[in-house]
């Protein structure tokens, strides 16, 4: 659905660049992000690949236990880690994410955990994010955004002490 | 570099296919297959919103986007770049070709760092639609609340470390 609204608002886009710039122009930006995107599809790929692949080996209940079983700072580092690690798209991760919570992580480590995921995982990364501003830009971004699932966590941990309730029923 | 990447991925993409080989030819052959019908998934969807952000880039105007969430646009460009990332609805595709297509025309590095930071962690059109019906609601506000620093400390160490 919103790829349908990007592709028209490009096509629309891309019709007024022809007209008020002309052919040439036109071709000139077409060529230019075209190879853009061929450079970046063996690393798509790749992304892909290792996605299905970590998806086979690493059972996601494993990793909920573990999850579960640490607590501290190491706690959100070993979440953090996993969120780094595991692919996937929001319907996988999120009821992992969950499945923390009743294994016995505290928010914290769900919130580090998420942020990881959305901020610093590798196929999210390799796979969308890479042919849009190719590798340069990504890996800055990436490098930068390292410390912000401890931050996050932290920050859950400290707002959950300070008294915001967070209570997970099992099969809440 | 760029090969060296390419190399890098490849290895991790051989030794995950041998541990999977070794876990039996099932999970190798159904890994193999997933990953690649993923990726015919997905190469028409990245195609048009990279393709399209270049177009989209093009037809910006420049001085406006730079006035505002430009280079020179500083902590009130990475508020709007962040309250831009918040609003944002949709999938990957319109949040990183909105993104590209602002660097394009002339956003500064740490606002699309922002950008992208704010839309990944609270887009509230993402927050409605997918973390509230698979999460304990309590959770997901919680982390929204924590993550609203997020994009300013991203753009600050952006600003800091090295300008992408």
């Amino acid at each position: 659905m919103s790829t349908a609204v990007i592709a028209a608002v490009a096509c629309a886009a891309a019709a007024a660049v022809y007209v008020r710039d002309g052919r040439e122009h036109f071709l000139a930006i077409f060529g230019s992000d075209l190879a853009l995107f061929g450079e970046m599809l063996p690393k798509v790929l790749a992304g892909c690949l290792i996605g299905a692949f970590v998806t086979m080996i690493l059972p996601r209940e494993l990793v909920a236990r573990w999850v579960g079983h640490e607590s501290g700072f190491t706690g959100l580092v070993v979440a953090a880690f996993f969120g780094f690690l595991l692919p996937g798209g929001p319907i996988t991760i999120y009821p992992v994410a969950g499945a923390f919570l009743l294994m016995g992580a505290d928010a914290g480590a769900v919130v580090a955990f998420i942020t990881a995921w959305t901020l610093c995982g590798y196929t999210r990364a390799l796979v969308w994010e890479l042919p849009f501003f190719g590798p340069h830009f990504v890996i800055w971004r990436i490098v930068e955004a390292v410390p912000l699932p401890l931050i996050a966590g932290l920050l859950a941990r400290i707002a959950v002490r300070t008294g915001v309730k967070v209570t997970v029923e099992k099969g809440d | 570099m760029f090969l060296a990447v390419n190399i890098l991925l490849w290895l991790v993409v051989a030794v995950l296919a041998f541990v999977a080989a070794l876990h039996g030819r099932v999970l190798f052959e159904d890994g193999a297959r997933n990953g690649a019908l993923e990726f015919l998934r997905l190469l028409p969807r990245i195609g048009a919103g990279v393709i399209g952000s270049g177009f989209i880039a093009e037809i910006l105007p420049k001085a406006t986007v730079a006035s505002w969430i430009g280079p020179d646009s500083g902590l009130f460009g990475v508020m709007i770049a962040t309250l831009a990332g918040a609003l944002t609805p949709g999938g990957p595709v319109v949040g990183f070709a909105i993104g590209s297509a602002a660097l394009k025309s002339g956003a500064g590095a740490p606002q699309v760092i922002a950008y992208s930071t704010a839309w990944a962690l609270y887009a509230i059109h993402r927050l409605v639609v997918w973390e509230v019906p698979l999460m304990p609601p309590r959770v997901v506000w919680l982390r929204a609340a924590v993550s609203l620093p997020l994009p300013f400390i991203a753009a600050g160490l952006a600003t800091m470390l090295a300008q992408p």
